[in-house]
């Protein structure tokens, strides 16, 4: 019967390439930049305004940057709570690369907060407010970020040769399992919610009390396309055959068509239901930022309809990019862009602030990178789907 | 490798189902209402049509609270603060129309205006802070933030409807800067500071109940007809006379948004002023009511959570039954 654990293998090679020692100067670059934050404040390093508190170290390291990191999440409910043993060889990547970009999203938090010395303020009960949006976000990410690495772990106690932790461990990793969809359920879904109280600030595209709807399916769905993406990459990358994959590729291609097709029903039911049809064409930037998030959630929508794009490198490609592009681009509309603060105020992000998300992408490349070539993380396709699902469904 | 339709259904509805249902369906029943007003509310009340914007306001209240001068203009010859920020917690601004001749006019016209902390009755930057840093003290209702509770992470200045709580970036230790209704001054018994120096009357303070009464006395009186108006608190007895302005029936924080404990009243209407045109119900109530109907008493997580473990550890018996490495 199917051996799973052994069927990773670190994919070894030099960990030194042009790719590894650009991002390492990038993360320097952005380290040096957050020294300065840390010394002279934020207003040394970003655009941030009262107009604008929330700038793109929020909106891309935070909001889309741990949507980006929704694969582990996503391949979990297909994997394990769905119990489709078939897509087992893709939980792996997918938990590391999760692993990375929610802890360095959790990190950038830290360098956002203005007074980020009071931040254990969030673990202690007598500091809670329940009814904060914000609470639950921040207690919610912790403990995933918490949850992730546990998730990982047996790589790592793997590759230490301790067998005995590990066995003990995958007796209860199903605990941790179940927290690894429930967690990010809730905060992704949060992540919407944090708009609502915005009121009238917030374009009526986009404010709708289904915001945390409309935010759990565009991040599961990012999290399915980032597999894509991610294993697409990594075969380019690494010089994997993607052969043994595609066929689940194209599985989860036709998940991610389906899902964003009743997205798409429910995003504009909702806006014809709220009387906000007019808005489509009259509200002139953020009418066209609209369309083009349409355009991109619509393109794997009709590009997955046909059965043979599915299972095209290219198509999957195109249809995976598009929707993580469309995902994005919802979070930056919704959060800085449909975001109506009054007159006077402006924001567009810092050199120096963008170096500093710039860094902390490299910093994820990196790693990923490191990780991958030291850590059995990949797998080594010596079993087949068949024999996968089987083990799974006895 | 086909996985049969019955276990497929299992696992949806141990996992998706259950998840999806949970995590985003809104039950209107345990909807939160509005926030109602505290016991021994204070307030303040300011009347446009008396204010002759001298300013004694703001340079009273940066007296006050020790705010640094706020300079706007290309030479540093005056504090002329253009809006609050975290060096001005209340400022006087002006309308102005065609050739501004009238004050109180709509058209070819003008009119003063306060801009400060609100005070809501149900409000936003309470409402989101993660670490109670902003509250609302339950009897006089004064909005009040604690800087060593305060993490930073200014969801209360984005959240706000007014823009009233702004943040400090220029230093490494930011704090929220707004006006807390000078509770420090309120705690030896004195009143605000914008309304103690205000030599018209157009701020007053007051229990919320008092400032009421004085608002429908305001709004029966005859436009053009003497009235007498007190200065610096209802029934301080230190009144001047002049002729009742054509009040707006609206009343600007009345109603807005469950209400605040600040009012403002005018003879232009208060959109034209800067005020935006809120409805009636909280926003604090409406995404509260998404969040306690998700997450009240974590019963809705607790039991997807159960239905979660339960099929992570159906899906998990094969790793069990075959050790290795």
């Amino acid at each position: 019967m199917a051996k799973f654990h052994n069927e990773h293998e670190p994919l070894g090679g030099s960990l030194l390439s042009r790719t590894t020692v650009v991002c390492a100067i990038l993360a320097l670059i952005a380290g040096v930049l957050l020294a300065k934050r840390m010394v002279l404040g934020l207003g040394s390093v970003t655009n941030l305004n009262n107009g604008y508190p929330w700038g793109i170290w929020i909106v891309y390291d935070v909001v889309i940057g741990t949507a980006f990191a929704c694969g582990g999440y996503a391949m979990a409910i297909l994997t394990y709570i769905l119990n489709k043993g078939e897509y087992h060889p893709m939980v792996r990547p997918a938990l590391l690369a999760s692993a990375f970009g929610y802890t360095l999203g959790g990190i950038s938090i830290v360098f956002d907060l203005g007074r980020w010395w009071n931040a254990w303020h969030i673990l202690v009960p007598s500091y809670w407010n329940s009814g904060s949006v914000m609470f639950e976000v921040a207690l919610c990410v912790m403990a995933y970020i918490l949850v992730l690495w546990i998730e990982f772990s047996p790589a790592m106690l793997a590759k230490f040769g301790l067998k005995n932790s590990k066995k003990k461990l995958e007796k209860i990793l199903f605990v941790f399992v179940a927290l690894g969809v429930l967690l990010p359920s809730m905060h992704q879904s949060s992540l919407g919610t944090l708009l609502v109280v915005m009121g009238y600030q917030i374009h009526p595209l986009w404010q709708t009390p289904i915001l945390p709807l409309l935010f759990l399916a565009s991040a599961i769905t990012m999290g399915f396309s980032v597999v894509v993406f991610e294993a697409l990459l990594g075969s380019a990358g690494f010089n994997r055959s993607v052969r043994h994959e595609l066929p689940q590729l194209a599985k989860l291609a036709r998940i991610i068509q389906g899902m964003m097709a009743v997205y798409l029903v429910v995003r504009f039911g909702d806006i014809i239901i709220r009387g906000a049809v007019g808005e489509l064409f009259t509200s002139g930037v953020k009418s066209l930022m609209f369309w083009i998030e349409i355009a991109l959630f619509a393109t794997p929508v009709a590009l997955f309809a046909k059965p043979g794009n599915r299972s095209s490198k290219k198509f999957l490609w195109i249809g995976a990019c598009c929707l993580l592009l469309a995902g994005a681009l919802y979070r930056l509309d919704a959060f800085l862009v449909a975001y109506m603060t009054g007159a006077g105020w402006s924001y567009f992000p810092s050199v120096q602030e963008l170096l500093v998300t710039i860094g902390i992408i490299a910093t994820e490349i990196l790693l990923y990178i490191v990780f991958v070539r030291k850590f059995p993380v990949f797998y080594t396709h010596k079993l087949t789907p068949a024999e996968l699902a089987a083990a799974h469904e006895k | 490798m086909s996985l049969k339709r019955r276990s497929f259904l299992k696992g949806a509805a141990g996992g998706g189902a259950a998840l999806a249902t949970a995590a985003v369906v809104p039950a209107p029943a345990q909807a939160r209402p509005n926030k109602v007003m505290p016991p021994q509310a204070v307030g303040l009340l300011y009347d446009s049509t008396l204010c002759v914007g001298c300013k004694a306001c703001v340079a009273g209240c940066k007296e006050a609270n020790g705010l640094p001068v706020d300079i706007s203009t290309a030479d540093p010859l005056w504090d002329t603060p253009l809006d609050i920020g975290p060096k001005t917690f209340n400022v006087i601004k002006v309308y102005a129309e065609g050739t501004a001749d009238t004050k109180d006019q709509e058209k070819n016209g003008f009119a003063f205006i306060k801009k400060s902390c609100m005070h809501c009755v149900d409000p936003s930057c309470v409402s989101v802070c993660p670490v109670t840093a902003m509250t609302k003290h339950p009897q006089t209702g004064i909005v009040e933030y604690n800087p060593d509770a305060c993490i930073g992470c200014r969801y209360c200045v984005a959240s706000c409807p007014f823009g009233v709580p702004q943040s400090e970036f220029d230093t490494p230790t930011p704090k929220i800067k707004k006006c807390e209704m000078c509770k420090h001054r309120q705690a030896e018994g004195k009143i605000p500071m914008c309304a103690e120096v205000c030599p018209t009357g157009a701020t007053i303070f007051g229990p919320i109940p008092a400032l009421t009464e004085e608002i429908n006395r305001r709004r029966a009186m005859k436009a053009g007809e003497p009235n007498l108006f007190e200065r610096r608190t209802v029934g301080s007895g230190d009144t001047h006379e002049r002729p009742a302005a054509k009040y707006l029936d609206h009343v600007y924080g009345e109603k807005e948004v469950a209400g605040t404990q600040f009012r403002h009243m005018a003879a232009v209407p208060f959109v034209k002023l800067g005020y935006p045109e809120l409805r009636d119900q909280s926003f604090a109530s409406e995404s509260e009511t998404i969040q306690h109907t998700l997450y009240q008493g974590l019963m809705a997580p607790a039991v997807v959570l159960g239905g979660l473990v339960w099929a992570a550890k159906r899906a998990s018996h094969v790793d069990d039954e075959h050790p290795e490495e």
